[in-house]
């Protein structure tokens, strides 16, 4: 070891990125690289692996099950094949208190001084959880979807449109991912993260159409529902897989398409700067 | 020396935690290619001091150059020139020490394959080789160290940030931290190390900063140093408490300032001038005054006499002081 500083080569670093473009590209370097740290995490770890899959199982198994027989749709139809894109939707609402947790635990983590110490990008830690989260969500997705198939869910409209509704409800998680980095970052104690998410993404499902169409709600809770973003999420899916129970005479009902698409992007557009900018203000 | 060429420049850096100050007006300058000791106990306000020169930490008031570049306004080309090691290892335990290396080569922006060489070769230098594929958290606390150390060492950096870099380490792997240290600098680095010892001090570095409360107290050469406290100190332990007395009044002929007398432990010392001289006179002398010594000794003062000596105060433990809060 003493010899170390002789034998090594003088390495230098290329030149800072002075180009905004040239800045984005070094972004989005650091941003996989952050991505691969998180992926490595859950290969030495595998037992979080199992939880991917076990969550959406017994999601399916559950609702689809115990809540899958005998309630009554207003078009008619199979309440099991209304439910199940409310269970992907729910699902993916879920994965905000493991994103939440996870960076919770990341920035407690002394790696984090490095990183801070480093010239690498200041979203590529932020980035790099939103991505891996991203690739989870996917498997998740998978699971679900085959699970679906089995007990009898189907896409009845092609499979364009089922891919399309697949993509909605991706970019639903997308937007809640960086929800969850936020309050990772604002309740930097995984512990008290855990315990905060739940109360809070309980109601977002009851107060939606997953379980019962907003028609049969009283009134304002009904609007309550129709705006929510879950809500829109699982009535555009469902009209794209071709399953019961979506429209309705409300402006949130009939464009629930336009609004799976313009909530999340609201969301992104508000918690992908803060969390930014959080995180660079982290314990300075 | 202007400021502008000194790697380290700061001046009144202060910073407050609740009604405290970490750092109360600390002045620093480091001038390049040189290890610089900043020497304190516990609460001192070591650690504060690094996190903000290396850009983790935002201050009160004050301002702070690192090679050459404002903490705050420059921060980015800061931490393109500095490595950092802190306190406590700023490694991902979760990944084994070769994937560490390699994601922080990447995050500097080497190329896949100079970062993976890059690693290998540190692992092979911090003799970290046989663990390189094991998860972090399988590592001893030394390995943890030497492998944050590899990290900041990545790129030679202009200015490296020690924080007790030796703290649990073993003799060996200490004094392969040295050989590194030293290496560096002969290479061009400029070091700032935090210790809390005056020997890692003494070993290494070339001048020493000694703060206290959040100050600098007392900056010179270890030598210059070690003038102010006394240097080398003999002490006596009797067997019999009666003979304290007699004990104090050889030790007193010998040393160069009054001794210090402790009946417990029934211990005299004083500060001497040449150490073997007053040795083998104090041996001498006590036999001649029919003193029965159980042990004689010489020994460097100690922390605690530093602080006594160049703050009038004895370090506190950080405990008292956070009570006090
Ligand atoms: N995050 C914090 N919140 C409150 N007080 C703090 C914080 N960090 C440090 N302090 C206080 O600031 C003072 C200086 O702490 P610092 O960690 O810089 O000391 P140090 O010289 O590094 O000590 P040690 O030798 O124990 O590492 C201490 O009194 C400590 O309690
Ligand atoms: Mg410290």
């Amino acid at each position: 070891m003493s010899t170390m500083l002789q034998q090594a080569p003088a390495l230098v670093a290329p030149p800072p990125a002075r180009t905004p473009l040239a800045r984005l590209r070094w972004a989005a370097a650091d941003g996989w690289v952050m991505t691969k740290r998180n992926m490595a995490h859950v290969v030495r770890a595998p037992e979080e692996v199992v939880i991917y899959f076990t969550l959406p199982i017994m999601f399916v198994l559950v609702f689809g099950y115990v809540f899958g027989s005998g309630m009554a749709l207003p078009g008619g139809g199979s309440y099991r094949e209304f439910l199940l894109p409310g269970v992907f939707a729910m699902t993916m609402l879920y994965g905000l208190g493991a994103t939440a947790t996870g960076v919770a635990f990341d920035v407690g983590r002394g790696v984090v001084d490095r990183f801070r110490s480093m010239p690498m990008a200041r979203s590529a830690l932020v980035a790099g959880r939103s991505a891996a989260d991203l690739i989870r969500a996917v498997l998740e997705m998978s699971t679900l979807v085959v699970c679906g198939l089995l007990v009898g869910w189907q896409w009845r409209n092609g499979i364009g449109d089922a891919l399309a509704a697949v993509g909605l409800i991706l970019l639903l998680r997308f937007a809640i991912t960086w929800v969850g980095i936020y309050l990772g970052l604002v309740v930097p104690n995984p512990d008290t993260v855990g315990v905060i998410v739940f109360p809070a993404a309980f109601p977002l499902t009851a107060l939606s159409n997953v379980f019962v169409a907003p028609e049969l709600m009283p009134d304002w809770l009904g609007a309550v529902s129709e705006w929510n973003p879950l809500s829109s999420t699982v009535a555009a899916s469902r009209e794209l897989f071709g399953n019961p129970g979506f429209g309705g005479d409300s402006w949130a009902a009939q464009h629930s398409l336009l609004l799976a698409v313009g909530w999340p992007l609201v969301l992104l557009a508000i918690f992908v700067p803060l969390s930014i900018r959080r995180y660079q203000k982290l314990s300075r | 020396m202007t400021t502008n060429d000194a790697a380290i420049a700061a001046e009144g850096l202060r910073k407050r935690y609740g009604p405290r100050y970490a750092l109360d007006g600390l002045d620093l300058t480091v001038e390049r290619g040189v290890v610089h000791g900043l020497l304190g106990p516990n609460g001192a306000g070591k650690t504060t001091a690094v996190r903000i020169l290396s850009t983790l930490l935002r201050f009160d008031a004050g301002s702070a150059r690192v090679a050459g570049y404002d903490v705050v306004g420059e921060a980015d080309e800061v931490r393109r020139r500095i490595g950092l090691t802190g306190q406590y290892a700023a490694v991902d335990e979760t990944l084994s020490g070769r994937q560490n290396l390699v994601m922080f080569g990447r995050l500097y922006h080497l190329g896949a394959r100079q970062a993976k060489r890059r690693a290998d070769e540190l692992l092979e230098q911090f003799d970290l080789a046989h663990a390189a594929d094991r998860s972090g958290r399988t590592y001893s606390g030394g390995m943890r160290r030497r492998l944050d150390l590899a990290a900041s060492l990545i790129l030679a950096p202009e200015v490296l940030f020690l924080d007790e870099p030796t703290t649990g380490l073993d003799p060996r792997s200490r004094n392969d931290v040295w050989d590194a240290v030293r290496s560096l600098v002969a290479g061009g680095t400029t070091v700032l190390l935090t210790t809390q010892y005056l020997e890692e001090a003494d070993q290494l570095a070339g001048r020493i900063s000694v703060i206290d409360t959040g100050r600098v107290v007392a900056e010179g050469t270890a030598d210059e140093l070690k003038a102010r406290i006394g240097g080398d100190r003999i002490e006596v332990v009797v067997r019999d408490a009666a003979q304290l007395g007699p004990a104090a009044a050889v030790v007193a002929r010998i040393g160069t300032a009054e001794p210090e007398l402790d009946a417990d432990t029934r211990r005299v010392s004083a500060p001497v001038a040449d150490r073997m001289a007053a040795l083998t006179e104090a041996v001498r002398e006590l036999q001649l005054a029919g003193v029965v010594a159980e042990d004689i000794g010489l020994r460097r003062p100690t922390l605690d006499e530093a602080f006594l000596h160049l703050t009038g105060h004895r370090a506190e433990p950080d405990v008292v002081k956070e009570t006090a809060a």
